[in-house]
């Protein structure tokens, strides 16, 4: 095997490959092979490296060089300047846009510098299609270390003391879960991977899977063990085909090499991993809706107890966890619980994943200790908000979660603190918004989405969400009243109670959390009919100016209704009643005589 | 490829593999690291620099010692090529001149090992712009 003395590591995830990673890794290979260096530089496709907003992202190892937004077309100029000659090819290096300062080293970069990567440990440093380099860095030791040397109560044990909560959401303490699958009675049982991502603007389970797939397979071995199962199954959103694919791939390895099959690691323990297919349900992320869909049935919600971890896929004990913290623990078994738990605040212990999505500099995924605050989440990794806007307010936990506003921007995030401020940590979805974005909007968008995936088996998810969604739909309108919005909190509070499952228990909070922080915005849209971000078109009136207006016609010739009347060289009048609020009048004048209010 | 029948097995196969990434894990902390420039430019390849690096990069790694060797443009000594800096943690970098696979050797032996100076360093005689 030849030693390389240079690597290149592209980014292979989803984002950097739709934007043609996949097409560069094969010119950068041609063009060193070219050269004549193949001996001497390397190229590997990896998983996300978190950066996406500037993908793809290109890293050269050792000099850490980091380029973004590199293009299949600067695969030549990369490889004759910095591979041949050493040289750094300056206009791809990455800027900061606050000090306008160019960064070379990945680790000069605000947006690395504050996180801890544990669950993506792997992600963008190794390829994930190479089994070989997953061992390399100690990959699978941990299954080793716990088949051999540890009895299952000791392995639980050490997943217990590391403090380890599910990283879905719930924070449901992992080796409690671990605890109550292996003691419920039963010669059959099952691991399940939930890889059912569904929130708007997630993408942390997808990253992992598709960066560093052996880690899950090696923690479900794990568990296996531990639980007293022998099967794996891995419920996956069929519109993930990337993650599918690598994962796929993984599972072939891990049974070449005997790390799944019977027998492993010369034990008597035996274990092996299939995949099922989600359709992309929202509902299916919830543990009992999945194992429904995975027998076969319709993916519906069921009452808990009896839990799944004593009575679960075809009624055998079931233990479900979350692709990140299943990603989490054979690293915590190889490096210790004290490692771990040292990491984050005294009731949530150690890291999490986030998407950064919306209003902010750097859109990507970011990986952080527990305890962090949301300003250095938001201003400093995140890198504050696009184009100098000022910063309204985070979703956090997708529409499950709440929405936090500026007076909250120092609440530490984890599991309590974010429940007290009336969010959730959820599964790790981050949408941040400015001062553009209509708040009422908003809720109404997260409920328009809860509404379309109720899975209509209970009647206040049905039913009381959809009358929600009404309400907000007539205050967008400008026919709001303000019973509307007591009506709204009543309700909301009804279906939070009497709800199933936590889709339509979670439904309410963004709506609710919304009037918490934004009564002011609510009562904008229904008293004084106006909608100040300039979101809902119904709110909208567009006006003409009798000081600018020349009396060119050109705005009456734009508009598509014939709203707009006016003799030649005369003031013109849009009337109300026939306006469709499209613009058309505003993009057209050159003297700005055309107002929105 | 044989299966992994137990745990020596699997630490085998990390020991054989290890080197593939180790690269990756290094430059994570390279600050810490010994670290090693060799300039590359078209002159100094013409000198024979891509055989000095490849020998230090493959020596080093035979004699144990932990660094990163990585490439950079033209230093400007272009009448001393191949040329490589050397900068010890802590200490400040020092530039060598004529840096032939010989010479290659015997900076990793009495500098890098020893702490001793040798022949051929260029001195500093610029100032760099953030001094001034």
């Amino acid at each position: 095997m030849a030693d390389y003395k240079i690597h290149l590591l592209v980014c292979g995830g989803t984002g950097c490959k739709s934007s043609q990673s996949q097409i560069l890794t094969e010119h950068l290979r041609t063009e060193i092979k070219n050269q004549g260096l193949d001996d001497f530089a390397q190229v590997i496709g990896t998983g996300c490296f978190g950066f996406c907003e500037k993908g793809p992202i290109v890293k050269i190892i050792p000099d850490n060089t980091f380029y973004t937004q590199v293009q299949p077309t600067d695969a030549k100029e990369i490889v004759e300047e910095h591979i041949v000659k050493g040289r750094q090819v300056k206009r791809l290096l990455y800027k900061d846009p606050k000090t306008e300062r160019i960064i070379s080293d990945s680790r000069g970069m605000d947006f690395y510098k504050k996180q801890v990567r544990i669950a993506l440990r792997n992600c963008g440093i190794i390829d994930p299609e190479n089994i070989n380099e997953y061992i390399a860095r100690d990959g699978y030791a941990a299954l080793g270390k716990v088949l051999t040397e540890l009895t299952p109560g000791q392995a639980i044990e050490i997943i217990k003391k590391s403090g380890l909560r599910g990283r879905g959401g719930a924070g449901f303490p992992t080796g409690l879960k671990w605890e109550i699958t292996r003691q419920s009675p039963g010669n059959e049982k099952y691991v399940v991977c939930n890889a059912d991502e569904g929130d708007p603007g997630a993408f942390m389970d997808r990253s992992i899977l598709e960066g560093d797939p052996h880690s899950v397979i090696e923690a479900m071995a794990i568990n296996g063990y531990c639980t007293g199962a022998g099967n794996g199954l891995v419920y996956i959103r069929a519109e993930y085909p990337l993650a599918i694919e690598r994962l796929k791939k993984a599972i072939e390895q891990a049974r070449e090499y005997g790390l799944l099959g019977q027998n492993i690691f010369g034990t008597t323990f035996c274990f092996d991993i299939t995949l099922r297919y989600g359709a992309g349900a929202f509902v299916c992320g919830e543990e009992t809706a999945l194992i429904h869909s995975m027998e076969g049935g319709r993916g519906e919600p069921t009452i808990k107890p009896p839990f799944p971890s004593v009575k679960g896929y075809l009624g055998k004990p079931t233990n479900v966890n979350n692709v990140e913290t299943f990603a989490s623990v054979p690293v915590i078994i190889t490096k210790g619980y004290e490692w771990y738990s040292n990491i984050g605040t005294e009731k949530s212990k150690g890291t999490k994943v986030f998407a950064l999505a919306g209003k902010v500099n750097n859109v990507g995924l970011i990986e952080v200790p527990i305890g962090i605050t949301l300003r250095e989440v938001i201003f400093e990794i995140g890198g504050g908000i696009k184009n100098g806007k000022k910063f309204k307010g985070v979703q956090i936990g997708g529409p499950s979660g709440g929405c936090l506003t500026e007076k909250h921007l120092d609440v530490p995030i984890d599991y309590e603190s974010l429940l007290a401020a009336g969010a959730m940590m959820g599964s790790g979805g981050m949408i941040i918004m400015d001062e553009d974005d209509c708040m009422v909007d908003v809720a109404k968008y997260f409920l328009d989405f809860t509404v379309d995936e109720s899975c209509g088996k209970c009647t206040p998810c049905r039913i009381g969400n959809k009358r929600m969604h009404e309400l907000l739909i007539k205050i967008t309108q400008g026919n709001g009243t303000k019973e509307d919005l007591e009506r709204l909190v009543n309700l909301g509070m009804v279906i939070r109670d009497t709800s199933l499952c936590m889709l339509g228990q979670s439904a309410p909070n963004p709506v609710l959390s919304i009037l918490d922080n934004f009564r002011d915005e609510y009562e904008e849209h229904i008293i004084n009919k106006k909608c100040s971000s300039g979101v809902c078109k119904a709110l909208m009136v567009y006006e003409i100016i009798a000081e600018n207006c020349v009396g060119c016609t050109a705005c009456a010739r734009a508009c598509p209704v014939g709203a707009i009347t006016g003799e030649r060289k005369e003031i013109h009048r849009i009337d109300p009643a026939l306006c469709i609020k499209c613009g058309a009048c505003m993009d057209r004048c050159k003297f700005n005589a055309v107002i929105v209010n | 490829m044989n299966k992994i029948k137990n745990l020596a097995d699997l630490r085998a196969l990390k020991e054989r593999l290890q080197t593939t990434t180790k690269l990756r894990d290094k430059s994570e902390y390279s600050e810490s690291l010994i670290q090693i420039k060799v300039a590359m430019a078209t002159c100094c390849i013409a000198s024979g620099s891509r055989e000095t690096m490849n020998f230090i990069v493959d020596e080093l790694d035979k004699r144990n010692i932990e660094a990163v060797v990585t490439q950079t443009g033209c230093m400007g000594y272009c009448y001393a090529e191949p040329t490589v800096e050397v900068s010890m943690p802590g200490k400040e970098p020092i530039v060598f001149g004529y840096v032939d696979v010989k010479k290659a050797d015997e900076i990793i032996e009495k500098y890098i090992k020893g702490g001793m100076l040798v022949e051929g360093i260029i001195p500093v005689n610029y100032r760099k712009i953030d001094e001034q």
